[in-house]
């Protein structure tokens, strides 16, 4: 019967090859959006480069602290000595790391001056997260306890700083706001997309102007809690929750009295969409533009198609008479047409997957996004091949409902 | 076998009623071969899909060996049209887009009949109309007379007890009607119910019973 279905499909494609261009069109433009936006969500999301251990990660990125009444609120990042005493304390983890979020500096090559984002990290860093080394190595806790002045820097920095050389530049000086460093190691950069691992330059906490000496529980740090296992994600939540829920309250913090204290540890999806959840409007605005664009995407494609779709069903009204006398139940009838327009939404899969490699090429190879490394791999294929089926199906099932609806009787005169 | 009884259909728009069919009452036995005749537009058509089952009359029973069909579902009509009727049309109704095997397989898609045993009935019934050579061709490839042989091995590989034609030879020319209707005739001495309506007075005495409708009355 599925045979039959697909070569009806693949006449009816092969009849108005107009008809069928515009569909095909309509389709392959609507699902390569769709896919190179999953892509990038994944690419957003996913566990890739360096941050290939987000499946068992807790990110915690900030602190909201509220007064008495909960009128008021204050949040941001914390100090260094607070993710010292709270998170880099706990048993359950299998590593803790510890680092600000992304700085601005300046550097200079003779005259030209270089904008760069720099990081304060510990030396868990390196181990939380899986950057190449393409020269050298990371720094570790001696360099951390002896202050030394080195810094690890990125293949893009290295190139801007000391020009396209093949030679390597450890041990080399590198000058940045009046400082020098000593260069340690050089990795792969890491994309813009991935704020707790994109930087230029990466320096040890204990170099200058890091602040991590600062009391109290503000400042300018994050961490990252690293689990043995993904099913240990809960326990070492938990045991993170003990610590904070240990706080001492009230408190003054910077004049500021506050009676509450929140601080999260979640996964990254979670963590990101968090960042909204201080203001309500934000999230309103934000989902709303995400529904509008899925509502874009996939709603207008598929009212379009269900157009064509009815006019192309309507055609074939004999088909439809002859199938219903000959002992076909409506629900088998709206199968095939069902059928048949996840047939046609596949091609046009086929196109658009084609399509989606050569747009995320150019993405990557473009540096609009750095270090970008969207990919097609097995979750965006799965999530693209379910897009697919979702827009055959909305496509699909209005045409099939009213195909049902037809009288035998008037679908043979016609 | 097919039992209509007090069969009114009237067709309805916003402003015109029209009475298709008036008071009818009918009985087809096993093995009839019956004609149905009358001027166009006198419910010929109309009557044939009711017994059918294509369509519903506005008053009136339709019973199928002694069960009232005005209570079953769509999938139970669609179950009973697939065991026990075939159906034969003027405009032969192919579809275009299937060759003549896939065309006469389409009855056996809805019984849940496997690929291999589907096309070897398909076969036996092309074989049965003459027509065992042309099953790779599709529709557009063939005569008015083959398309309609491809409609009736279409109506006859289920092997239902009723066939219903409507005017099946009233595309055709003499020739080719006499030889459709040989088939029919040939299919009824197999012992199908055949019930068939027709414009050609020689085709209707050739029938067991003629019929004739009236402006949707039954006047013989």
């Amino acid at each position: 019967m599925l045979s039959n279905y697909i070569k009806i499909a693949w006449k009816v494609l092969l009849r108005h090859p107009f008809y069928t261009f515009i569909t095909l069109f309509g389709i392959s433009l609507t699902l390569t959006v769709l896919m190179v936006l999953t892509s990038f969500l994944d690419h957003l999301f996913g566990s890739h480069y360096p941050e290939t251990k987000r499946d068992r990660s807790l990110y915690v990125m900030q602190m909201r602290t509220q007064d008495s009444t909960r009128t008021g609120s204050s949040s941001g990042p914390m100090s260094f000595k607070f993710l010292t005493e709270y998170a880099k304390s706990l048993k359950t983890a299998e590593r803790v790391t510890i680092c600000t979020f992304v700085n601005s500096s300046n550097a200079y090559v003779g005259s030209q001056k270089i904008k760069l984002n720099t990081k304060y990290t510990d030396a868990d860093f390196w181990e939380v997260t899986e950057f190449d080394f393409l020269e050298g190595k990371p720094y570790n806790e001696q360099n951390i306890a002896n202050s030394d002045q080195v810094v690890v820097i990125t293949d893009d920095f290295k190139k801007h700083y000391f020009g396209s050389t093949e030679a390597s530049v450890i041990g080399k000086d590198v000058e940045i706001e009046n400082l020098h460093y000593r260069v340690i190691g050089v990795v792969k950069g890491s994309p813009v997309t991935r704020p707790f691992t994109y930087a230029d330059v990466y320096y040890p906490y204990t170099t200058p102007k890091s602040n991590y000496q600062r009391t109290g529980m503000r400042g300018g740090y994050v961490a990252i809690l690293l689990a043995k296992k993904t099913s240990d994600l809960k326990t070492v939540r938990d045991e993170f929750q003990s610590h904070i829920a240990r706080i001492p309250l009230p408190g003054v913090e910077d004049g500021y009295k506050y009676a509450y204290v929140e601080v999260k540890s979640e996964p990254y999806v979670e963590n990101f969409v968090g960042t909204l959840n201080g203001n309500k409007g934000l999230k309103t605005v934000f989902f709303g533009i995400i529904a509008f664009i899925m509502l874009m995407l996939i709603g207008l494609p598929a009212i379009n198609l269900v157009n064509v779709n009815v006019s192309r069903i309507m055609e074939r009204a004999s088909e439809i008479g002859i199938r219903k006398a000959f002992g076909a139940p409506v629900r088998t009838l709206m199968w095939q047409f069902i059928i048949e327009n996840i047939f046609i939404t596949l091609i046009g899969g086929g196109i658009a997957l084609v399509l989606t490699l050569i747009v995320i090429q150019l993405i990557n190879s473009s540096g609009i996004i750095a270090y970008a490394d969207l990919t097609i791999n097995l979750n965006v294929f799965l999530v693209s091949l379910l897009v697919c089926l979702v827009f055959g199906l909305l496509s699909g099932v209005l045409p099939a409902l009213r195909m049902s609806k037809l009288k035998i009787a008037e679908a043979l005169k016609s | 076998m097919i039992n209509l009884t007090n069969i009114e259909k009237v067709y309805r728009t916003s402003s015109i009623e029209t009475l298709a069919l008036n008071n009818i009452n009918l009985n087809i036995r096993k093995g009839e071969f019956v004609s149905i005749m009358g001027p166009s537009g006198c419910g010929k058509s109309t009557l044939l899909n009711i017994m059918g089952l294509l369509d519903e009359p506005s008053k009136g029973t339709v019973e199928l060996d002694g069960q009232r069909v005005s209570t079953y579902r769509d999938k139970e009509l669609a179950r009973l049209r697939n065991e026990k009727i075939g159906f034969i049309f003027q405009s032969f109704h192919l579809i275009n887009d299937l060759s003549v095997v896939d065309n006469v397989e389409i009855p056996l898609l809805y019984r849940s009949t496997n690929g291999k045993p589907r096309q070897t009935y398909a076969k036996e019934a092309l074989e049965k109309v003459g027509l065992s050579n042309r099953i790779k061709h599709f529709p557009k490839q063939l005569s008015g007379g083959q398309k309609q042989r491809v409609a009736i091995a279409r109506a006859i590989v289920g092997k239902p007890e009723i066939i219903l034609a409507d005017e099946p030879t009233g595309n055709l020319d003499s020739a080719m009607g006499n030889e459709i209707m040989n088939i029919l005739q040939g299919l009824n001495d197999e012992g199908a119910t055949i019930i068939m309506v027709t414009h050609d007075e020689n085709m209707a005495k050739r029938t067991h019973r003629l019929i004739r409708l009236f402006d949707g009355t039954q006047v013989q």
